[in-house]
C-alpha cells in the first residue's frame, strides 16, 4: 500500500505541471477565445463583459488557482460549443472510448499472441520472416489510411458493414453502463447488440492492429529470450515432451512480458482512439476533443487533454500493479 | 557478406533516398504545378483505367489538380518536417540527457522530473493538445512534434551516459586533467552516437506518421500546402466516387514509413549485439 501511495503522491506534481503547461498554452495561444466565440459584429463592451464573466481578465496566476480549486471539486465548467457541464459530456462520450479500446485490445491479442510465438518458436524459419515482415507492415500503416481503406471496401463495395456511428439509428438501448454491447445484453436486446458489434469491429480492428504489430514483436522477443533461459534447457533434459515445454515453460514465464506490454500500450490506444473515432466519427471523447478544438472550444479541450492525461496515469498505475501481482519477484517500488 | 539484415538496410535506405530525391527535387519532377486547377478535368481516374487522362498519371481531385504532382509536393513536408524534428529534439533530448546522466545530482532531478512530466501523456495527444492551442503552421508543428519527442533520446541518451562515465577511459580521460565538459563531448557522447542514429531513424518514421495524422485531423499546416494527411482527409469525402483521391497519398505515408522503419530494424540489427545473437 505504501508504494502505491507513494505512486499517487508522486503524480500530483506530475499532473500539476501537465495542467499548468495546457493553461500556459492555452493563454499564449494566438487569437482571444472571446472575440472568435463572439465573431465579427461583437462590439468592444461585448468582449469585455464576456471576458469578465469567464474571469479571463484576471492574473493568469489567480485563473489558474481558480481552476484547480474547482477541477478538485470535479466542477469543470460548461462548454462553450454544447452549452453543457464538461463532466456530463465527458460521462456520456467516455464509454464508448472504453468499449472501443477494450475491442481493440481484444483484436490485438488474437492477432499478436499467436503470430508472435509461433515466430519465435519457428525463428528463422520462413514463417518467422513472414510473421515479422506481417508486424513491420502493420506498424508502417497509418491508421487513418487503414480506416479509410475498410470504410471504402467493407463499407462501401461490399456492405458488409455500417461505416458510422455506434449503432443504428432508431435501435434505442436503455442506458445503464453505456457500453452498449454490455448494455443490450443485460437488456436481452439482440437486434441492439448485433448493431453495436457491427459498428464497433471495423473501428477496433483499425485501432487493434498497429497494436497488434507492437506486440507481435514484442511477443516473438520475449518468447525468444525465454527460449534461451538454462531452466529450459533443463526441462528438456528432463525429457519433457516439446509441447510440455512451450505451455508450460516458455510461453507462461513469456506472458509476464507481453501482458506488460499490452497495458502499456492502452496509453498508445487512447491517441489511437482520437484518429479513429473521428474516421469512424464514432462518439467518443477522442472524436468529442476534435470536435471542441474545431470549435474552438477552448474550455473543453483544456479538460478533455488533462482527462487524457489522468487516464494514462490511472492506467500505467494499474499495470504496475498488475505486473507485481503477476510476478511477485518484481516490487512495485 | 549480404544478408538479410544489409537487404534492410539498401531496401530501407533506397526508399528514404526516394523521398530526398522528391522533396528536393520537386519542381523539376511533378508533372504540372500543384495548385493549379483544372476544373474540367475534376475527379479524372488514373492514366491506366479506362475513363483515365494521358495527362494525370495517377488522377485529379476535386479541383481538377494533379494528383501524382501533389504527392511529390507532400513529401516535402514529410520530410521537412520529419528531418527538423528528428534533429531539433535529437538535440535537445541529447544534450539534456548526457548532461543530466553526466552531471547526476541536481540536474539530474530536474531533468527527471521534466521527462516524467512528458511522458505522463502519450506523444501524440501532446502535439495535437500543442497544435490545438498553437494553430495550424509548419514551424509550429515542428515545435509541437519536437516537444513530444525530445524525452525519447532524452532518456536513452542519459541511461547510457550514466553506464559510460563509471568506464575506464572515462576515468583516464579525466586522469588526464580532461575538464568535465571535454570529457563529455569528446569521449562519452561519441559512444552513444550507435544508439541514437537507431532512434532518430524510427523518430523519423513517427513523426512522419505524426504529421500526416494531424494534417488529417485539420492541425497540421494550412490547407493550401499540400501534405499527405490532409489530401487523405480531402478525398474521405469522395471515398466511393474517386477512390483513388485517398488510396495514392496513403500509399505514399505507408511505402515511405516502412522503408523507414526497415532501415531503423536493419540498423539496429548491426548497432545491438544482443540482437544479433538472438538471430
Amino acid at each position: 500500500m505504501n508504494a502505491i501511495r507513494r505512486r499517487l503522491l508522486g503524480a500530483i506534481p506530475v499532473l500539476l505541471g501537465i495542467s499548468f503547461l495546457i493553461f500556459l498554452l492555452m493563454h499564449i495561444a494566438p487569437g482571444d477565445p472571446v472575440t472568435l466565440l463572439l465573431g465579427d459584429d461583437a462590439t468592444p463592451e461585448d468582449i469585455a463583459r464576456t471576458r469578465h464573466e469567464w474571469g479571463l481578465d484576471r492574473p493568469i496566476v489567480v485563473q489558474y488557482w481558480e481552476f484547480l480549486t474547482r477541477a478538485v471539486t470535479g466542477d469543470f465548467g460548461r462548454s462553450l460549443k454544447f452549452n453543457e457541464p464538461v463532466m456530463k459530456l465527458v460521462a456520456e462520450r467516455l464509454p464508448a472510448t472504453i468499449e472501443l479500446g477494450v475491442a481493440s485490445m481484444m483484436v490485438a491479442i488474437v492477432i499478436a499472441i499467436p503470430l508472435g510465438v509461433y515466430s519465435a518458436i519457428k525463428h528463422n524459419s520462413l514463417l518467422d520472416h513472414a510473421g515479422m515482415s506481417v508486424a513491420l507492415i502493420g506498424v508502417s500503416l497509418p491508421n487513418f489510411w487503414l480506416g479509410i481503406m475498410l470504410i471504402y471496401f467493407l463499407g462501401g463495395q461490399l456492405n458488409l458493414l455500417p461505416v458510422a456511428g455506434r449503432i443504428e439509428y432508431g435501435i434505442d438501448v436503455r442506458p445503464i453502463t453505456r457500453l452498449y454491447l454490455l448494455d443490450s445484453l443485460i437488456a436481452a436486446n439482440f437486434a441492439a447488440f448485433w448493431s453495436a458489434l457491427q459498428h464497433l469491429l471495423m473501428p477496433a480492428f483499425t485501432l487493434g492492429t498497429s497494436l497488434a504489430a507492437i506486440v507481435t514483436r514484442i511477443a516473438r522477443s520475449s518468447v525468444l529470450e525465454v527460449m534461451r533461459q538454462d531452466f529450459i534447457t533443463t526441462a528438456r533434459a528432463k525429457g519433457l515432451s516439446e509441447k510440455v515445454v512451450i505451455w508450460r515453460h516458455i510461453l507462461r514465464n513469456a506472458l509476464i512480458t507481453i501482458i506488460t506490454i499490452l497495458g502499456l500500450q492502452l496509453g498508445a490506444l487512447l491517441s489511437g482512439s482520437v484518429i479513429t473515432e473521428t474516421v469512424f466519427s464514432f462518439p467518443g471523447i477522442g472524436d468529442l476533443l476534435i470536435q471542441s478544438i474545431s470549435a474552438r472550444d477552448y474550455k473543453l479541450t483544456q479538460v478533455l487533454i488533462l482527462f487524457f492525461a489522468v487516464m494514462y496515469f490511472v492506467v500505467n498505475l494499474l499495470v504496475d500493479l498488475l505486473y507485481s501481482w503477476i510476478d511477485p519477484r518484481i516490487k512495485l517500488s | 557478406m549480404f544478408s538479410i539484415r544489409f537487404l534492410k538496410i539498401w531496401v530501407g535506405g533506397a526508399i528514404l533516398a526516394l523521398l530526398f530525391v522528391c522533396g528536393l527535387g520537386a519542381p523539376w519532377l511533378a508533372p504540372h504545378d500543384p495548385q493549379a486547377q483544372t476544373l474540367e478535368d475534376r475527379l479524372k481516374p488514373p492514366r491506366w483505367t479506362e475513363s483515365g487522362s494521358p495527362a494525370y498519371l495517377l488522377g485529379t481531385d476535386n479541383l481538377g489538380r494533379d494528383m501524382l504532382s501533389r504527392i511529390i509536393y507532400g513529401s516535402r513536408i514529410s520530410l521537412l518536417v520529419g528531418m527538423a524534428t528528428v534533429v531539433l529534439a535529437g538535440l535537445i533530448g541529447c544534450a539534456l540527457g548526457a548532461t543530466s546522466g553526466y552531471f547526476g545530482n541536481a540536474t539530474d532531478e530536474i531533468v527527471s522530473k521534466i521527462s516524467e512530466i512528458f511522458l505522463a501523456f502519450p506523444f501524440l495527444l501532446i502535439a495535437i493538445a500543442i497544435m490545438a492551442f498553437l494553430g495550424q503552421g509548419v514551424v509550429n508543428l515542428i515545435f509541437a512534434l519536437m516537444l513530444s519527442r525530445w524525452v525519447q533520446y532524452c532518456r536513452v541518451v542519459r541511461g547510457e551516459v550514466l553506464s559510460l562515465r563509471e568506464r575506464d577511459f572515462v576515468t583516464a580521460a579525466k586522469a588526464l586533467g580532461g575538464r568535465d565538459f571535454y570529457v563529455l563531448l569528446r569521449h562519452v557522447v561519441p559512444n552513444t552516437f550507435s544508439s541514437i542514429t537507431v532512434i532518430a531513424t524510427f523518430a523519423m518514421a513517427v513523426v512522419i506518421i505524426a504529421e500526416a495524422s494531424l494534417s488529417f485531423l485539420g492541425l497540421g499546416v494550412p490547407v493550401h500546402i499540400p501534405t499527405w494527411g490532409s489530401m487523405l482527409s480531402e478525398g474521405r469525402s469522395y471515398i466511393n466516387r474517386a477512390p483513388w483521391l485517398t488510396i495514392f497519398p496513403g500509399l505514399a505515408i505507408f511505402v515511405t514509413v516502412f522503408g523507414i522503419n526497415l532501415l531503423g530494424d536493419g540498423l539496429r540489427d548491426i548497432f545491438d549485439p544482443k540482437l544479433r545473437r538472438q538471430r
